[in-house]
């Protein structure tokens, strides 16, 4: 059905469709809408789950864990200062190989106390063993959350999948959305390490390096293993759907001397830059990255990039732009901008590229 | 591309007429977004939503800076916000008041929208809401069709009050 959706009902509609058996989540803005409309399903009946309304998002994660360790399919949903009193849990998670879907709502850190997009939040979790897709648009945000459930309960990952969608700019505005009937598009789970009373287990024994290191290196096995299982998904979803999706979000890159290279909704804002940009003979394209892990390998070839961080780590570099720099060995413009909710526009991206100084990192709005 | 900047203050319905406007755009079988804008605001503080309609797909997601049409839910928020600013030269002011206003270079419209949500007991909270009468004066404007708009309408609203308002801002719009 076609209607008009905000990215956080979207999510939830979304949800509803993967029909988990446990929700556990805590409200935090601007993620609450997500949570409040899946209460309100349980509540009129259109999702069979148990809710449980949890005191903090450690717990939330925690009762995730709990539920999902049985081998039932579980969500939540957060952001921010969630997040990161989540992370503990959010570690044992994918060290327990149990294919939890999370939808994060980026945004900033405090202090100062700011509620708008930002991607330090998920970025400072991509070391904890979850896949991570950064998405766009309402519909992205949807068909992402379909996606990720049958990614991460695929017997070849086996680990958690976190959805990550720009605070306010994505989570509140309204677009189309075409809601789909999914079918078995979600095939029912079967968890092979699950726990039943019939079979007990037991996880985090005291585990010595021997077997340690193991353990570590399987998380990382699957990891390799997701790429194609990421594909498949995605090439199944285009059949069954019609909408296509991959590693990257490429606008006008075939041709292009210089990439814009992004996350989030500054990605689909730089296709529009890259249109003006095109006018006045400048080849430029828009490449648009969507899984953070596993990360892709990007057609980067010998061209420019300017790579755009909505992040910072502090004392090394804009996240997006070290991690390409380290695995092509290729400097870049380095653009810190859209922290906190800063105002990007097209304009400005388009600048970004006319003023590009490869090797030197600018702070938009700050620098000159 | 059309934009629309909407003035409104929190609690008068800004981001629902911002959807709803949307909505009507979307069921005319054009692209809108709607994105209201979130600061610090409260009820009673000047808020304000951007809302784009066009044939094609919509990628921007930075705020208005240079609107077709300025829509002001309360004239009071003239006081301290210019709703002009940036209203490209020839483009629309829409507001809510009972007497015509005339701002040079521009088109002008009004509706008494505050006095038609008195007047259908449009209260919420002890608001007069202004989120529907509004899309009846933007239907009568032609930002989308009447059919539409109405749709918009029933698809959020189940009740007939809020359709009669509409109706009501539609009659009483003069073109």
């Amino acid at each position: 059905m076609l209607k008009i959706s905000t990215g956080n009902n979207a999510v939830a509609a979304a949800v509803r469709q993967a029909r988990p058996a446990v929700i556990a989540a805590y409200p935090i803005t601007p993620q609450t809408e997500i949570v409040e409309q899946l209460a309100n399903f349980v509540t009129e009946g259109s999702l069979d789950a148990k809710y449980i309304p949890v005191e903090s998002e450690h717990s939330a994660m925690a009762a995730c864990i709990g539920a999902s360790i049985t081998g039932i399919r579980t969500f939540t949903a957060t952001s921010s200062h969630g997040l990161l009193y989540m992370n503990e849990m959010v570690n044992w998670a994918a060290g327990a190989r149990l294919p939890i879907v999370m939808a994060n709502v980026n945004r900033a850190l405090g202090p100062g106390w700011n509620v708008w997009a930002e991607h330090t939040d998920s970025l400072q979790a991509r070391d904890t063993g979850w896949l991570q897709v950064y998405v766009s648009t309402v519909q992205e945000a949807y068909d992402a959350i379909l996606m990720a459930f049958r990614i991460a309960e695929d017997k070849r990952v086996y680990l958690p999948v976190m959805v990550n969608l720009d605070g306010f700019t994505l989570s509140h505005i309204t677009q189309q959305l075409f809601e789909s009937d999914v079918g078995d598009f979600i095939p029912p789970l079967h968890l092979d390490h699950r726990i039943t009373p019939d079979e007990p287990k037991g996880y985090g024994c005291m585990t010595a390096a021997h077997d340690y290191f193991r353990i570590r290196y399987d998380i990382e096995r699957s990891m390799r293993d997701s790429y194609a299982v990421i594909e498949e998904t995605e090439a199944a979803f285009a059949e069954k759907f019609g909408r296509t999706y991959g590693y990257t979000d490429e606008y006008r890159c075939d041709d292009a001397d210089v990439l814009v290279i992004s996350l989030g909704t500054l990605g689909k804002e730089a296709e529009v830059a890259i249109d003006l940009l095109r006018e006045e003979g400048i080849k430029a394209g828009s490449m648009r990255i969507r899984w953070f892990r596993p990360f892709p390998v990007l057609d980067i070839r010998d061209r420019d990039l300017v790579i755009i961080d909505r992040d910072y780590s502090f004392g090394c570099g804009g996240i997006l732009a070290d991690t390409i720099k380290a695995k092509t060995k290729k400097d870049c413009f380095s653009v810190i901008a859209g922290i906190g909710g800063q105002e990007v526009t097209y304009h400005d991206i388009a600048g970004f590229v006319r003023n590009r100084r490869i090797g030197e990192e600018l702070w938009f709005g700050v620098d000159a | 591309m059309y934009e629309i900047r909407l003035h409104s203050r929190g609690g008068q319905g800004g981001v629902t007429a911002a959807k709803l406007m949307a909505l009507a755009a979307f069921r005319d079988g054009k692209y809108a977004t709607a994105a209201p804008y979130y600061g610090a605001e409260r009820r009673g503080a000047p808020v304000v939503s951007f809302i784009r309609i066009d044939e094609k797909p919509i990628r921007i997601y930075s705020q208005i800076h240079y609107p077709d049409l300025v829509v002001v839910l309360d004239t009071t928020i003239m006081d301290v916000v210019n709703v002009l600013e940036g209203l490209k030269p020839g483009g629309t002011v829409f507001l809510n008041s009972s007497e015509p206003v005339h701002i040079d270079g521009y088109t002008t419209y009004h509706v008494d929208l505050t006095g038609i949500a008195l007047r259908t007991s449009l209260i919420v909270a002890g608001n007069p809401i202004l989120n529907t009468p509004v899309i009846g004066a933007l239907a009568k404007m032609g930002l989308f069709s009447v059919a539409s708009a109405q749709a918009a309408i029933d698809e959020m609203f189940t009740d007939t009050k809020n359709r009669n308002a509409a109706l009501l801002a539609f009659e009483e719009l003069k073109i």
